[in-house]
Formats: structure tokens, sequence, C-alpha cells
């Protein structure tokens, strides 16, 4: 069945060629359908994959890595690029998660966008994005990731900038792009570092972009390379993750990214496209962990952009927003986990968020469908009533996500939690921040929630009138999330429990070879484990205490609390309602200077006097050299036949003169 | 009789089939003619049978006069696929012009017999005699638009010069048999490394003098002048048949020479090929830009792509040379006889203007059309991942690989220039509007399978070229 696994990427491959060519003339139930199908079928065939490694890993605890060579595209000397795939435990994980809650939001996304005339264009761009994506988990060198990785960029531009009649929503794809253009950059310049690095080693044998060989290498000669080298190497990867997974300081896309559908909010920047970063991170983690000072910086970043968009977060009034910057935040936890080198955890949490998130945009997506496309929290309130699936989904996923037991997040997030403060890579300021980070996640979520379903309802009159339930197409995929969200821990329940860590189990192969040198089981006492596990739920709870009474029970205590704090309340709200303006930071440092440049240097000079000339000088020069020798064309042989002994005067001098 | 006559069956079954035609012809009413068209096509596809059959036996015959190597055999397919295809065109082309004659596919197929000839020939007057046969057959087919003033305008042009360069390719044979005593391409290359030649200067005068013949033949410059004019006169199917599989044994010719023969003096004839290759890109390139009608400026991109080849010879290394050489020429087979292929679709007897309203919004009326169209251009502007990218790819990376780092830039800048004139089919295509009065024709059977075996062609062989490579890996093996 491994060797299947170029179906996964073909079908929605087969759904884009279908719907791009042929979509405008199917009739519009089909569209969807075939889309979702698609999807599906992928799904499948990753989870008969899934079972073929089980089995294979049962036989065989060795037997974990598969390559499935398709064909080489060029080979020019060292240089090979390969069409291969792998299949590893961290690549079948990725590659179920991308099917399946891809699956479900191609299914949701059928009665989300029931009234959008280009559905066959919405499609296609959705299935491209999910070959991008799995061509990203699946390829086995770092071209073919390179391809994926442009592709989902690609997609997100094109999905973004979906309603492109919309002037913000052409901006804001434009922002993801040019954005994401600069980690892309610095990835690239990763890649190819690496590939001069190890093709100029005189013992190195194998393909210099392929995963295998580079990391199995470095395991087995872990001194051959000296330790800049991979500083340099992972910090330019990294910058490259923080471009796609909206860390500081490239995360300002992903606010504005919501000015595209719903449903792609939930594809691209909850559950998928935004984790490419941590999976290479992750994929990549010999290198990381031969540059210990790059993975401090990967655990530094990630914590500080957990706290600081958890932030932002709290005062946001849009509903998109503040899951926006819920999903920075939870990124930056996913990040802490890689830089203190439990790899395993941060994956873990890309596996629960995708099921959480996902179902809390496509859950803020019914509400949105419901009201006709209003956005401002302080415009809904009491709906649970009106949309009880949606209400009691979007709650489950409300504690999953603030960390509360049994519930996914919990378990994910406290064993990152755990790690920062454990592991030896970690310490306790991580641990510390992180845990101010989720009281704060705890707070906001439920202020989300509480504003949005509960209280007295503040939708006008006209729209009240028609307030109803999604329809099922919407609402199973709601429900089967948060099944998944309710429960997707279990598979990772923490060894201080002393039941096995089924999650941690599968995954150990792919990170044991490139840990073990740098880091032993963890080992901290089980008390400790015990009571910051009490810690995080008491915070957890603190924060829908506190929210529950500002904004249900006792609306009283926010202004007392405003009131006491007067003007550092005001100055500090303000500061987080216009997100520490970053934006206008860099729209002065950055974006204002480039302007002036390009308008002043580049454009009105450079561009207009000396490349305009030179090309226009050029093109003139060409159109009429071309002229002049369509002129020599006369139609008269004799003329031609002039030209023919004038070339063999020429032939003929050149041989006798040499 | 031995075995080694089996070295020419591919050669024997065109020339068998191609007196079928002739004798069916007698037979046929006007109208059941198009059947010959399939009769010919059959020839060509036991042809191409016969080709894998002889593939793992490589082997020479008469006196060394044939070779069968890789580099012959490949050749072969290219020549087969473009008559193919070419055949494929004409049947409903010849009857919509009124030219329905059985000779036409009889003709066809002596042409690539010729052509077939040419590859193989491991004597210089075997390739000669392929030479002969190739062009005579060309000549009359160029003029077999026998009413159209234009069509025997550019046969009798072509037949005129054509007497000239092979007047010129004949001197060059004497002197490089004054020069070293032999025809034998063996021989030659023997004698020339050994350094045992009667007269320098002969041998010099002689290779002039082929670079002349062959330059001709695969439109070089300044030798290509009758190319536009011939190109845009015949009959269009002619025009995809001799952009591809004539310049293919051209340029077969001109490798298995160059290459073999004459690689021992490598260094001696770099120096003008490669003067000559950079005159040809530039000033293929160049010009296309100028020209409003497609047709032409398909003739001028083609001498344009005879640069592009031309580099391949002039890296010199007899496996990596002739390996994207034959690559280039069997993308370009697929990619040019298909582009021929929509020229006689959209034309409709008459001139084919790029402003005109036969292109404009082609993308509209006719969505897939555009879209092959749209391939070929990608294609020949060298662009991935189609078979013209990885054709240039190849000769660009043999010519560094060979030190010409210069002719790789040159050749680059080439392509860039070349994606001017191949973007604005496409931009008319896709962005301007179409004429209201546009009437609404059908593709012929023969014209859809054409069009979808190109575009899976020029996709495969830019998405899968290393299977194909691995047949080209020392191509010319045997004779070396």
């Amino acid at each position: 069945m491994i060797n299947l696994v170029w179906l996964v990427p073909l079908f929605p491959l087969i759904g884009v060629f279908i719907n791009g060519f042929w979509g405008r003339k199917l009739p519009r139930s089909v569209i969807g359908g075939l889309a979702s199908a698609m999807v599906g079928l992928s799904f499948i065939v990753a989870v008969l994959i899934f079972f073929d490694l089980l089995r294979q890993i049962q036989a065989d605890h060795h037997h974990f890595y598969h390559e499935v060579h398709l064909f080489t595209w060029i080979s020019a000397g060292a240089f090979e690029a390969n069409i291969a795939f792998l299949v590893d435990p961290l690549s079948t994980l990725m590659m179920l998660v991308v099917t399946g809650v891809g699956f479900l939001i191609h299914v949701y996304s059928i009665g989300y966008m029931d009234d959008e005339p280009s559905l066959a264009r919405y499609f296609t761009y959705l299935n491209l994005f999910t070959f991008a994506m799995l061509l990203l988990v699946l390829g086995n060198n770092f071209l073919l990731m390179f391809v994926g990785w442009e592709g989902v960029g690609l997609c997100s531009y094109l999905l973004i900038g979906f309603w492109f009649e919309k002037q913000s929503a052409s901006d804001a794809g434009k922002k993801a792009f040019i954005v994401n253009r600069i980690g892309d950059f610095a990835f690239i310049l990763g890649v190819m570092l690496t590939f001069s690095t190890f093709v100029n080693l005189g013992d190195f044998e194998g393909n210099a972009l392929n995963f295998y060989d580079l990391f199995q290498y470095v395991i087995e000669h872990p001194t051959a390379i000296p330790t800049w080298t991979f500083s340099l190497i992972c910090l330019l990867l990294f910058l490259g993750a923080t471009g796609k997974s909206a860390q500081i300081p490239l995360y300002v896309w992903l606010p504005d990214a919501m000015e595209g559908p719903t449903p792609v909010s939930a594809l691209i920047h909850a559950a998928t496209m935004v984790t490419a970063g941590i999976y290479m991170v992750a994929r990549c983690h010999v290198f990381f962990l031969n540059a210990p000072d790059v993975l401090a910086v990967v655990a530094v970043i990630g914590v500080v952009t957990a706290i600081f968009s958890a932030t932002i977060a709290l005062v946001q009034t849009d509903i998109k927003k503040v899951l926006a910057y819920s999903t920075v935040s939870q990124l930056g936890y996913m990040f802490l986990g890689c830089g203190v080198g439990a790899f395993t955890a941060g994956i873990f949490h890309v596996m629960t968020h995708a099921f959480f998130k996902a179902l809390l945009f496509m859950g803020a997506g019914s509400v949105i469908h419901a009201l006709h496309h209003e956005q401002d929290i302080r415009n809904m309130g009491g709906l649970k009533d009106y949309m009880p699936k949606t209400r009691w989904t979007f709650l489950i996923a409300t504690i999953a996500i603030a960390g509360i037991p049994p519930l996914s997040g919990f378990f994910s997030k406290d064993e990152i939690l755990w790690y920062a403060f454990s592991s030896e890579f970690g310490h306790w300021g991580l641990w510390l921040i992180g845990a101010i980070a989720a009281f704060m996640t705890s707070f906001y979520m439920f202020r989300l929630y509480f504003l949005t379903f509960h209280g007295e309802c503040r939708v006008d009159h006209h729209t009240k009138a028609h307030l109803h339930e999604s329809p099922s197409v919407m609402t199973v995929p709601l429900i089967i999330l948060a099944f998944l969200a309710a429960v997707g821990g279990f598979v990772g329940i923490p060894h201080v429990f002393h039941v096995p860590n089924l999650l941690h189990d599968f995954l150990h192969p792919v990170f044991a070879e490139g840990t073990e040198r740098f880091m032993h089981e963890s080992h901290g006492a089980a008390s400790t484990e015990f009571l910051l596990m009490a810690i995080s739920v008491l915070i957890a709870l603190a924060g829908l205490f506190l929210a529950w009474n500002f904004y249900l029970k006792n609306p009283k205590w926010k202004e007392k609390y405003e009131s006491a704090l007067d003007g550092l309340y005001t100055v500090a709200y303000r500061t987080l309602w216009n997100k520490y303006y970053v934006d206008e930071l860099y729209d002065l440092v950055v974006v204002k200077p480039v302007r002036w440049t390009s308008e002043r240097v580049l454009w009105k000079f450079g561009d207009g006097v000396v490349i305009e000339g030179i090309v226009n000088g050029v093109a003139k020069v060409t159109v009429f050299t071309g002229q002049m020798f369509r002129l020599a064309q006369t139609g008269y042989i004799q003329n031609y036949a002039v030209s023919i002994v004038i070339g063999l005067i020429i032939v003929f001098s050149y041989f006798m003169l040499k | 009789m031995d075995n080694t006559v089996f070295t020419l069956l591919p050669l024997m079954i065109l020339v068998g089939f191609s007196l079928l035609v002739l004798v069916a012809d007698m037979m046929l009413a006007r109208e059941q003619r198009p059947a010959l068209g399939i009769v010919a096509l059959i020839g060509v596809i036991v042809s191409l049978i016969s080709c894998s059959w002889l593939w793992n036996a490589p082997q020479t015959a008469w006196s060394d006069m044939i070779v069968s190597d890789h580099f012959a055999l490949f050749s072969y397919i290219i020549f087969l696929v473009s008559t193919g295809l070419t055949l494929l065109l004409s049947m409903r082309y010849l009857s919509e012009e009124d030219i329905q004659f059985g000779e036409y596919y009889a003709l066809l197929l002596l042409a690539a017999t010729g052509a077939m000839l040419m590859a193989s020939g491991l004597d210089l007057m075997t390739i000669f005699i392929g030479l002969e046969i190739l062009s005579i057959s060309v000549y009359i087919l160029a003029g077999f638009a026998r009413r159209n003033e234009r069509s025997l305008e550019s046969a009798l042009k072509y037949f005129l010069l054509g007497a000239f360069a092979t007047g010129f390719f004949l001197y060059g044979i004497a002197m490089v048999y004054g020069a070293t005593g032999t025809t034998n391409i063996k021989v030659i290359s023997q004698v020339v490394s050994e350094g045992t030649i009667r007269s320098q200067s002969f041998l010099w005068i002689g290779i002039a003098l082929l670079v002349a013949g062959f330059g001709f033949k695969v439109a070089l410059f300044p030798f290509h002048v009758w190319t536009p004019d011939v190109y845009e006169g015949a009959p269009t199917s002619v025009t995809a048949f001799m952009s591809t599989a004539v310049k293919a044994a051209g340029f077969a010719a001109f490798g298995r020479v160059f290459l073999s023969a004459l690689q021992p003096m490598h260094a001696d004839w770099t120096g003008i090929l490669w003067i000559l290759a950079v005159f040809t890109m530039f000033f293929g390139n160049i010009t296309a830009i100028a020209q409003r009608s497609v047709k032409r400026m398909l003739a001028y991109s083609s001498i344009a792509h005879a640069g592009y080849m031309l580099i391949a010879i002039i890296a010199g290394d007899a496996n990596l040379s002739s390996g994207s050489l034959l690559f280039y020429l069997l993308g370009y087979a697929f990619t040019n006889v298909a582009a021929f292929g929509i020229v006689i679709y959209l034309s409709r007897k008459g001139e084919t203007e790029f402003d005109g309203k036969d292109y404009a919004g082609l993308a509209i009326r006719h969505p897939w059309l555009a879209f092959v169209m749209a391939v070929c251009m990608v294609s020949l502007a060298g662009i991935p991942p189609t078979a013209g990218f990885m054709g240039k790819f190849y000769i660009f990376s043999a010519a560094i690989k060979a030190k010409f780092y210069w002719l790789a830039v040159l050749g680059v800048i080439n392509s860039v220039i070349s994606v001017y004139y191949y973007l604005r089919v496409i931009f008319v295509m896709y962005f301007e509007k179409p004429a209201a009065d546009y009437v609404h024709g059908t593709l012929s059977l023969g014209m859809k399978i054409v069009l979808i075996l190109s575009v899976i062609g020029i996709f495969q062989l830019g998405t899968v070229p290393g299977s194909v490579m691995a047949l080209l890996q020392n191509s010319m093996m045997v004779f070396q």
C-alpha cells in the first residue's frame, strides 16, 4: 500500500484538472461534491497507508522509513531532482491531518459557499492547495518540499484574494504573498547552502537534497560540518518557517488573511498551511539539534509570539481576528515545543490544533453565514438558542483550546509546557511565559464564546427574523471535528499516568536517532510534573472564571477593574486594539522607505530614465534590425544566392586565415 | 543473403509502402484518396516497430556504408514521428486545398526514407544519396499546390538554391576525399587523428563546403535565405514536415560528420560554427519579432532553433552532444507539427495575420485549441515543464560542460528574446476579443490525434526526460 502513496496527491490534482477545465460547464452540485470526493479518496488511501506502516513498524521497528521513487526530473552532475515521496510516521500523520481535516472543510464549503457564483474556481484552488500541501509533506527532498512550499503560498494568495473585487481582500492577498516571499527567499537560501555544503564534502555520497541521505550523514558524522554552518542553515530555514507559520517578525499577514472565505481560513490559516513551518523544522530536527543556539532562538521566538499575539487577541472584536491571533499564538506554542527539542509534542499540538482550530473557524463561519456576513461580536450574543449545534461544538473547541482536561488541547499544550520546563533545552522562564499566555488564551476564548452565544441578542431585527441553524452539510463536519477535538488528546497521554502514549510511540522512531545524542528522556520528577499540570488546569479555569464574570455574570467587575487602572487601562487597551502598531511600524520602517526608494529612485530615475532608456533602446534597435532583416528578404533569388556565396566566403576565409 | 540486409529494414518498409500507395492510387476514386494517407500511416507504424526490433543489435552493413546504431535508430524515430504526425494533418488539408493526389503520400514516405539514409550513412556518399532522395521529394512537395503561385514559386526557389547547395556539398565531399583518400566516416576519423592527411588546405576547403551544404539544409545564417519564402509558400503540412523531419535529417548527418569523422579536428571547426550559431540565433529571433504572420514567425523561429541545435554540435562531446541534439529534435518535432497543425486549421486558405481575427480570442472560441497552441509556444520558448525547456537545458549544459560558457549565455539571452514573440501569440489568443463574425470550423479526427499526441509528447519529455535520455546514452558507440 505504501507504494501507492502517489495516489494521495494525485486525487486532488485530478480534481484541479476537472474543475479547472470543465468546472464552468459542470452543474453546481457536482463541483463541490467532486472536489470533496477527491480529497476523501486521498484520505482513504492515507488511512490504508497508515495501517500498512503501523503493521510494518510492528513487524520490525527499523522499518519505519520508506521512499517511493516515481521518476527523476532533472539529473545534472551532483544535482539530481527526484520526484519521490517519503512515508514515515511523521509524514503519515501530517498526511492524515491534511486529507482528513481538509476533507471535512471541503464538505463544509459546499454549504458555506452555496451562493458563490465562481464555485468552480473556488474548489479548483482548494484542491490545488491540498495537492501542494501534500507535496510539501510527502516530498523526500528539499526541492520537492519547496515546490509544495511555494504552491501553498500561491494558493493562499489566490484564496485570500478570492473576492478580489473587494479592495481589502486583494490587498490582504498581496500582503500574504509578499510577506511569505521574504520567508521563502530565506528558505531557498537555506536549501542552497545545505546543497553546496554537502556537495563539497569529500565523503558524502548521497543526494545532497534528499532528507534521508543528509540526516543519516549528519548522524553518522556528527563533527564533519562546523556548528556555525548548521547555525546559518537553520537560521535561514527558520526564517522561512516564520513566514509560512506566521511567527514574529513575519506574522503580520495572517490576521489580514481573514479577508478570504471562512472555510479557507479554517483550512489554510488554521489546520494546514501554517503548520508547514513546524513540519519543516521537525523534519530537519537533525540539523536544528546541531545548532543549539538557533534552537534557543526558535523557542524564544515561539514563546514571545505566543504571548504577544495572545495579548492582542484579548481586545479584538472581529470574531475571525480573535481566532487569527489565537492561531498565531498557538503556532508559537508549537515552535516552543520544537525549540526545546520536544518535536513530538510540537507535532502533537499541530494535530490537536488542526482539530479544534478548524472547528472554531468553521463554527465562526456558521455564525457569519447565519448573520449574513456580520463578523463583529459586539453585534452578536445570545445565539445559543438559535444555533444549538454550532454553539455546542464551538464550546467544545473553546474548552479544548483553553487547555481544560480531558479535551485534546490540554494534553498537547501541557506536554509542550512540561518540556519547556524540564528538557535540556528548556528553561523555567519559557514555561512561565507560556503559562501566562495559556491563561490569556483561556480568557479571550471564553470571552469570545460568551459574547457570541450568551447574553442578550444584539443582532438587528431584520437579521434576527431569519436566524437559523446552518444546514447539515455544514454542521456534520462540525460534529465530527468536535468529537476529534474532544478525544484527540487521548493518543498522547503523559507518561506519568503510566498508560501508553500512542502518538509518542508512533513518532518515536523518526526522532530517536537524531535526538539521542543530545537528549535523554525527560528527567523531571513525577511530582513536579503533576504540580505543573495542576497549575495549568488552574490557570485555564481562572481564565474561564474571569471571562464568565466579566462578560456574563458580573459586568461590574469589568467596570471596576477598568476604573481602577484608569489611564493605564486606556493606553494598554488602545495599544492592544491597534495590535501594538506593528503594521504601522512596518509601514513606516519598511513599506514607506521602500515605496519612496522605488518611486523616486528606482521608478522615476532608475526605471524611467535608465532602464526604460535601455529597454526601449534595445527594443527599438531590435525592431529596427528586424525590419532591416525583413527588407533583406527581397524574394529575389539572385540576392539569396549572393547571400549564400558571401556566407561561403566567410567560412572559407575563417579556415584560410586561422 | 546474410542478415545485415535487415539493417535497412525500416527504409525498405517505407519504400514498399510508398509503392503500394502509388499502385493503390490508380485504383481508387478521387474521393477515396484520403485512405492512402492511412496506408502510408500504417507504413510509418510498421517501420517504427522494425526500429524497435533493430534496437538491441546495432550493426554496420554494405562495406561499412550503413550503420544502425542508436543514433541512427533514434533519428529514424524522430523522422517517423514527424512523418506520421504530418500524414495525420494532411488528409483533410489536401482535400480542402483541392490537391488530394496520391503522390503526396508516396513522396512523403520517400522523403522520410532519404532522411533515414542520411542519418544512417557511414559514408559521405551514402549521406549524399540520402540528401538527394530527401531533397528532390521535398522540392516536389513544396510545389504541390500546383495551382497556387506562391507554392510554385517557393518550390522553384528551393530547387534552384538547393541545387546550388548540393553542388557545394558534393565539392566538399570531393575535397575531403582528395585530402584523406576516403569517403568513409570511420576511416576519415582515423586518418585525421593519425595526421596522415595528404593536403591540409584541401581538407579545410572541404570542411568549409560541407558547412555551407549542411548550413543550407538546416537553415543556418547566412545560408537560411530560402527558408522564410519556402516555408511560407509551401502547403502548410509540407512546411510542418520541412521544419521538423528535414531539419532533423540535416542535423543528424551534420552531427554524424562533425562529431565522428571530424571529431579529431574539433578545435579547428568550433570557431566558425560558434560564429554561425550566434548569428543564426540572433538573426532568427530578432527577425521573428518583426513578423506579422504566424506562419512566417514560425519560419524565423525555426531558423533560431537551428542555432540552438548547432550549440549541441559545437559542444563536441559525441555522447553528450548527440544525446542532447536528438532529444531537442524530438521535442521540436512534436511541438512544431502541432503548431503548424493549428496554423492549418485557422488559416482557411490565405494569409494568417497575427492581429487578424483568426487568433484573437481563440481561448474563448476554442479553449482546447488555444491551450495546445499555448503549450507549443511555451515549449518553443523553453519554459518548464515542457520538452522545449528540457531540450535547451540539456544543450546548454552540454555547452557548459565543454566550457563554452559564452555560447550558453548567448543561447539563454536568445531564449529570453524569443519569449517576446511566442508569448505574443498567447496574449492575442487569451486577451483579445474574438471577431463577432467568426464561423466555427470542426477539427478532423487526424488533427485531434496530432494535437493530443503532441501535448502528451511535450509534457512527457518535459517532466520525465530521464527515460528518453537513458535511451540516448552512448548513442554513437558503434562507430567510435
